[in-house]
């Protein structure tokens, strides 16, 4: 009977659909002719193709409610869980990776390295905007400000001072930081969309001083000709910097995850997760909640001022069409697609939403379409992103005897 | 001696609405004093003001505590009241649900913890002792509380009562001297309430904690309190003895309406 029901609801969702779709897939207007062309076989494909959708969707709806409601559910997430865990079986997995990780730049050409540092980078700004936006759970959509703070930062002082790499990057760190408490000072008291809106106001304004300022910052020119990072004094061919860059960024990704991972699960990491969950009772537990917004902020932005630096670095050209809000929305996409508030969910985050247009190249036509399409799946299948939350918590063991 | 909470001719407006109208109250040291009176008479208000959520319109609010040092909360934020020692718990349970019962309770630590970003990222030997020191104490707390069964479960995951529960050893974790409890018997069954009812002497007796609660359950307030403070309409309208609140008639009047 179940099946019935379900046939005859998809079947409804079908002819909805060939009625919604029938103006712009069955009418088409042939103006130089002047007659009307109608395409009942499109009407045909639309229903065949909705219908059929729509029973798998039920299906893989049904399959995980009867998963939810047994006894399997238990051990389907034991087993999850057990694999980013237990040693015995993640660790072979992270051998693995660590070699490809290693290798990389020997098995696939310089631009396919090239592209895996430019993933490597979104990964590490995305580990920044977890903290503020997974872990203290401040929706922050003007992260590039910081970013394009770090990156001016590099660009001016290399440009008039000539100004090491090296020296930048801790520099374009603290600029970071800095900037993250003086642009979070006026949007304590907001939250939620509020918060949503300064933020975003505040990652234009910078771009548009940017824009603006031409004593400044040279305007929409931008500034060219900064130097690639110099690797212990070693003249290098630009393929060899760019691998060089490549192992730098690798072993600043290790860097901050171990940071990151650090911060998440210490007193100052609770604190911030008690205020994403709770505002008032996490003031009534006695965390000063002006002090914990402020360290999100500036712990979130170092990393972005830092990677800012490195991304001046490699292009050896910064201008402010770099920092717009689509780049703030690619690095949130990253948080929430990966899943919130989880390291590794930032690093698959980072890696299917940078690599995937990448290698979509060939379909450049319908790329947008297809990040589009999977963005709506994962919303409707995996709210949670795609690792979801396996946050390290604490499990307490009663120490025997 | 002087009481642990003061707190003087206390006004709170909303727009036009008087919550709370020139409310008196003290509770001594040792003290379970219970604050009744029908819904929308202003408790909860009370305690909003009290822990610095609410900025009263007027009035004063004043703890002394054991060494004979005085404060005045009036305009500090809930922090630094929770620092001073005064917890709560909430009418609507206000749990940190994606947290584990035992990170609920390491939460309630803060504030007497130091580790900072440093020692979080550096983790030196003094932070990892104090964390170690945390995780034992909250562990502790859940077993006086009586949920300690429950320390690995998400929060949002346990039954009505448990809840209930962890609000109490959440705050117990921020050590208080004095513990506002906002209807923490609401939606429990006979049986837990009994239980609660124990847990809350025995926090007065071995911990020698001052207790304030709201409570609605009659038999509970009645056999808990030392004193009972019966509120209407954001004013106090008696005070004294359970066995002198039963008998007030203004009591009898405000809880079974005029005709009566
Ligand atoms: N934030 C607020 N804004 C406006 N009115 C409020 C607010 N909080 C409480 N009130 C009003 O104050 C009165 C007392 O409420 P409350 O303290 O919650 O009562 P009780 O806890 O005794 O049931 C009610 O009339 C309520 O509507
Ligand atoms: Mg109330």
């Amino acid at each position: 009977m179940i099946i019935v029901d379900y046939l005859k609801k998809s079947f409804f969702v079908a002819i909805w659909f060939m009625f919604l779709t029938f103006p712009i897939m069955v009418i088409r207007v042939d103006s130089i002719e002047g007659i009307v062309e109608w395409r009942w076989q499109n009407m045909l494909l639309v229903g065949i193709g909705s219908f059929i959708l729509s029973l798998v969707g039920r299906y893989i709806r049904i399959k995980q409610e009867k998963a939810a409601r047994s006894v399997q559910k238990g051990r389907v997430q034991q087993l999850k869980s057990s694999l980013l865990i237990d040693p015995k079986m993640y660790l072979p997995g992270l051998a693995l990776i660590s070699l490809l990780v290693l290798v990389f730049p020997f098995l696939f050409s310089v631009y396919q390295t090239n592209i895996m540092t430019t993933a490597l980078m979104y990964i590490v700004l995305g580990l920044g905007l977890n903290i503020v936006v997974g872990l203290a759970g401040l929706l922050d959509l003007g992260y590039v400000a910081f970013y394009a703070v770090g990156a001016y930062c590099y660009a001016l002082l290399n440009h008039h001072f000539g100004l090491s790499f090296w020296l930048a990057l801790p520099l374009g760190a603290l600029l970071g930081a800095l900037f993250g408490i003086v642009l979070g000072f006026p949007v304590l008291r907001l939250r939620g969309d509020y918060l949503a809106i300064v933020t975003l106001g505040f990652g234009e304004i910078i771009r548009l001083v940017l824009e603006n300022w031409n004593e400044f910052s040279f305007g929409p020119s931008g500034i060219a000709n900064i130097d690639r990072p110099n690797f212990f004094g070693i003249d290098m061919s630009l393929n060899e910097s760019i691998i060089a860059l490549y192992y730098m960024m690798v072993c600043l990704v290790l860097f901050s995850i171990f940071m990151v991972n650090r911060l998440q699960s210490s007193r100052i990491g609770r604190a911030w997760i008690a205020l994403r969950e709770d505002e008032i009772a996490c003031q009534a537990m006695g965390i000063d909640k002006t002090k914990t917004k402020l360290t999100a902020f500036a712990l979130g932005a170092t990393w972005a001022g830092m990677v800012g630096v490195i991304f001046a670095a490699k292009t050896t050209f910064v201008n402010p069409a770099s920092f717009t809000f689509l780049e703030s929305a690619i690095i949130l996409s990253i948080v929430v697609l990966g899943g919130m508030g989880s390291i590794v969910g930032v690093v698959v985050g980072a890696l299917v939403l940078i690599l995937l247009p990448e290698y979509l190249r060939a379909f450049s036509d319908y790329r947008m379409l297809l990040f589009g399409a999977i963005m709506v799946i994962m919303m409707v299948f995996r709210p949670q992103g795609i690792i979801g939350n396996v946050r390290k918590s604490y499990l307490f063991q009663e120490k025997k005897g | 001696m002087k009481p642990i909470l003061e707190v003087n001719k206390i006004c709170m407006d909303f727009g036009g609405l008087r919550a709370l109208d020139q409310l008196d109250l003290e509770v001594k040291s040792g003290e379970i004093v219970a604050l009744i009176g029908p819904n929308g008479a202003g408790k909860t208000t009370f305690f909003n003001c009290v822990t610095g959520i609410y900025a009263p319109t007027s009035g004063n609010i004043f703890l002394h505590d054991m060494k004979g040092k005085s404060s005045s909360l009036n305009g500090l934020k809930p922090n630094k009241i929770t620092e001073k020692g005064l917890a709560r718990t909430f009418q609507n349970i206000r749990l940190f649900s994606e947290m584990t019962v035992l990170e609920n309770v390491m939460v309630g630590c803060h504030c007497r913890s130091t580790a900072s970003i440093l020692g979080a990222l550096f983790r030196n030997k003094k932070t990892v002792q104090e964390e170690e020191e945390i995780v034992r104490k909250s562990y502790g707390i859940l077993q006086k509380v009586g949920i300690s069964e429950y320390v690995n479960e998400m929060a949002k995951n346990l039954p009505y009562g448990a809840q209930r529960r962890l609000e109490i050893a959440r705050a117990l974790a921020t050590e208080p001297l004095l513990l506002l409890l906002d209807e923490p018997a609401a939606g429990m069954n006979p049986q837990e309430t009994k239980e609660l009812d124990e847990l809350i002497v025995r926090l007065r007796d071995n911990e020698g904690l001052s207790i304030l609660l709201i409570e609605h359950d009659m038999k509970l307030v009645m056999s808990l309190s030392d004193r009972i403070f019966v509120m209407d309409y954001g004013r106090k309208i008696a005070q004294g003895t359970p066995a002198e609140v039963r008998e007030n008639p203004v009591v009898i009047k405000a809880y079974l309406g005029d005709d009566s």
